[in-house]
């Protein structure tokens, strides 16, 4: 178990909050700065507007190799748009002065590791990030990796897949806080017409290892499917389809009104409302 | 088996280099697949088999030539050309893919998928999938695909699927992000053939040890021609299979330079050139921490090389270790010397390189003559140019151009 003797993230409370309610979190994830910034900071407050408990920040990268095509494109145009690792860090430095809603970044190593890794975390975690998940880091030197995030005070979100052998897992949830991310199938990010059978099992298997709540994402992209991940589970993650439907529906603002209702209807399913 | 100077630790690590920089998914593959190729190389039936086959099928060994007319063209030392062009399929990358077809079969795994940049690790894939009756799907950069259409021809013609990357700068960096998407998706059905030194553990290892061949027959070859070891070695430098293949049973061997050339493109301008030594940074793409051409946020930059096979913007990460060392050293080479060394080498040695090649003859022809006066030298010809003259005709009919619109 992770030892936590700092105040609770803001996602830490937030599923401690909701577990007394008897609810299971929603977690949207989007593309940080597509089409450019100032979106982002309008989306952030539309998701927070529908409900959404936790919002995952994706830090666009050239190469995102576990990324399907909906999210590589949405990199490519925030990329586009000049988006960076600070940039990102400083709208969610101006989100924050009107929201407590608990952000997460969901990042490729790289481009946290230019300039230094440790400093751009601390400068994550001023501006009021609450947890990383590092898409790649899995293998390779974990702990250089993690102790910068205990460090700064935010959270370490591990992924626990179908292939995850349980040997694998003590090692692999030890540092972990927040929540875990259980990934649903074998695959890239994107929507699928079903959901795989493979994602309770994985839910189960981590259990055994971890008291932190799980969530269960890749694929989920509607109410029907999100209300049954999240029977199996203690939350649930959508996201391509969430960056999809924000795009096609551009600067239009009935579009966008019609973008946020859907992401209430499918909070209010996960929620139990 | 090599000496100890040059193995990864138990995560894949060369000193600060290497690793397995993956999404989780991936993990339990990769170790599955370190296991059997460790297993694999102990099994002195798996080893007789590849040995045979490499014998049989690639035409192994590759003679060890000495090149009269070029030594005396560069003035200064002998040197012999280890003819890789002349394995089966037309360059070195049949040695790793037939070892991991090899593997493949062993562990049960009958679908095949690897990317290719200038095609020839596609077209030994594809080759090798044939002779085992294997399935076989090929990325492969859109803009690849148009440079080297003969090579695309090719693996269709062997059965293979070749799957267009519309990605990106559509070149070899976008072909292996969508053959681990499909490996992310396939782990259990399919063995990924990743054709360099390159990517996460244990592949920078393993396709190290595949390639080994030529370096472990060259090192017998110049004994018996020249009573004595090389003064240096010379290869070019893509991802770095086929350098490192012809360096690590070198190793062993005190006071002989080993050179890797990199593609210089257009000059060492951001976006124009893959010398990763010369104007990169260490980072970590595609599952390997190692140096890169990057901006200054961390985004992969776009790389130039007028030869596809070169135009990467990772360097496998065995070399960033052996350069710290001090072991082996790099150069780059525009690709201007690079084309002016491929003819070269067609006139005084009738011999048409690849263009990857045609680097370490280019960089000879600048600065070989310092290695030393009669001493040997060893470059690895690691494959021949038919797949470029197309490429080669349009660059010297666009390079006319634009002197006439100059003058």
């Amino acid at each position: 178990m992770s030892t936590t003797t700092a105040a609770p993230t803001r996602i830490e409370q937030r599923f401690a909050d909701l577990a007394g309610e008897g609810r299971k979190a929603f977690i949207a994830y989007i593309t940080a700065g597509d089409p450019d910034l100032d979106t982002t900071r309008d989306h952030v407050r539309r998701l927070e507007d529908a409900g959404v408990d936790v919002v995952e920040l994706g830090i666009p990268f050239s190469d995102p190799v576990a990324d399907g095509i909906v999210n590589q494109q949405a990199a490519a145009r925030a990329l586009a748009a000049g988006a960076t690792y600070r940039k990102v860090c400083g709208r969610v430095a101006s989100i924050r002065k009107a929201s407590d809603i608990p952000l997460l970044f969901f990042s490729y190593l790289n481009p946290l590791l230019a300039g230094t890794y440790a400093a751009n975390i601390r400068a994550g975690a001023k501006a009021g990030v609450d947890g990383y998940l590092i898409l790649d880091l899995p293998g390779g030197a974990t702990d250089d990796y993690v102790r910068p995030l205990r460090e700064a005070g935010v959270n370490y979100i591990p992924l626990v897949t179908p292939t995850t052998a349980e040997a694998r897992l003590p090692g692999l949830l030890r540092p972990a806080g927040g929540f875990v991310y259980a990934v649903s199938r074998e695959g890239v990010t994107g929507m699928q017409k079903s959901m795989s059978g493979e994602a309770v099992g994985v839910v189960e298997r981590a259990r055994r290892h971890t008291r932190l709540p799980i969530a269960i994402g890749f694929g989920v992209s509607d109410a029907a499917q999100a209300a049954a991940a999240a029977r199996a589970a203690d939350g649930v993650v959508v996201g391509s389809a969430i960056v999809k439907a924000l795009h096609e529906a551009g600067g239009s603002a009935p579009a966008l009104r019609k973008v946020q209702r859907w992401v209430a209807d499918m909070v209010r399913a996960v929620h139990g409302d | 088996m090599p000496g100890k100077l040059s193995q990864p630790d138990r995560r894949g690590f060369f000193g600060p280099y290497g690793g397995m920089f993956v999404p989780e998914t991936l993990m339990a593959p990769l170790q599955d697949l370190d296991r059997a190729y460790r297993a694999a190389r102990r099994d002195a039936a798996f080893r007789r088999e590849l040995s045979q086959t490499l014998r049989d099928f690639v035409g192994r060994p590759t003679p060890l030539y000495f090149a009269e007319r070029l030594s005396g063209e560069v003035g200064g030392p002998r040197i012999y050309l280890k003819r890789e062009d002349l394995c089966h399929t037309g360059a070195h990358k049949i040695n790793n893919s037939l070892g991991q077809a090899l593997l493949a079969r062993r562990m049960g795994k009958r679908r095949i998928i690897a990317e290719t940049g200038a095609g020839q690790h596609g077209v030994a894939t594809a080759t090798v999938c044939a002779r085992y009756g294997m399935d076989c799907v090929i990325y492969m950069g859109e803009v690849d695909m148009e440079r080297q259409a003969l090579n695309v021809f090719r693996m269709r013609s062997l059965g293979a699927e070749v799957v267009p990357v519309t990605a990106g700068e559509r070149t070899l960096k976008e072909a292996i992000s969508e053959a681990m998407r499909d490996w992310v998706t396939n782990v259990r059905t399919t063995h990924y053939i990743l054709g360099s030194a390159l990517g996460s553990h244990p592949y920078p290892m393993m396709v190290r040890d595949f390639q080994s061949v030529i370096g472990h027959e060259a090192r017998t070859q110049i004994r018996r021609a020249e009573g004595r070891p090389p003064a240096a070695l010379v290869a070019c430098v893509g991802g770095g299979s086929n350098a490192i293949g012809l360096f690590h049973p070198f190793l062993k061997d005190p006071g002989i330079r080993m050179i890797g050339v990199e593609a210089g493109g257009l000059g060492l301008r951001p976006g124009r050139h893959a010398a990763r030594f010369a104007g990169g940074r260490v980072g970590v793409l595609q599952g390997t921490r190692t140096w890169l051409l990057q901006d200054r946020f961390g985004q992969i930059l776009n790389t130039h090389s007028v030869s596809a096979g070169m135009d990467y913007a990772a360097v496998g990460p065995e070399h960033a270790w052996l350069r710290d060392l001090g072991r082996t050293e790099y150069a780059a080479v525009r690709d201007e010397a690079a084309v002016a060394g491929s003819d070269a080498l067609c006139r005084l040695e009738g011999i048409l390189p690849a263009l990857e090649s045609a680097h370490a003859i280019a960089w000879l022809l600048e600065a070989g003559a310092a290695l030393g006066r009669d001493v040997p030298v060893i470059v690895n010809l690691s494959g021949r140019g038919d797949k470029d003259v197309q490429q080669v005709a349009a660059w010297k009919e666009a390079r006319r151009q634009r002197g006439r619109t100059s003058a």
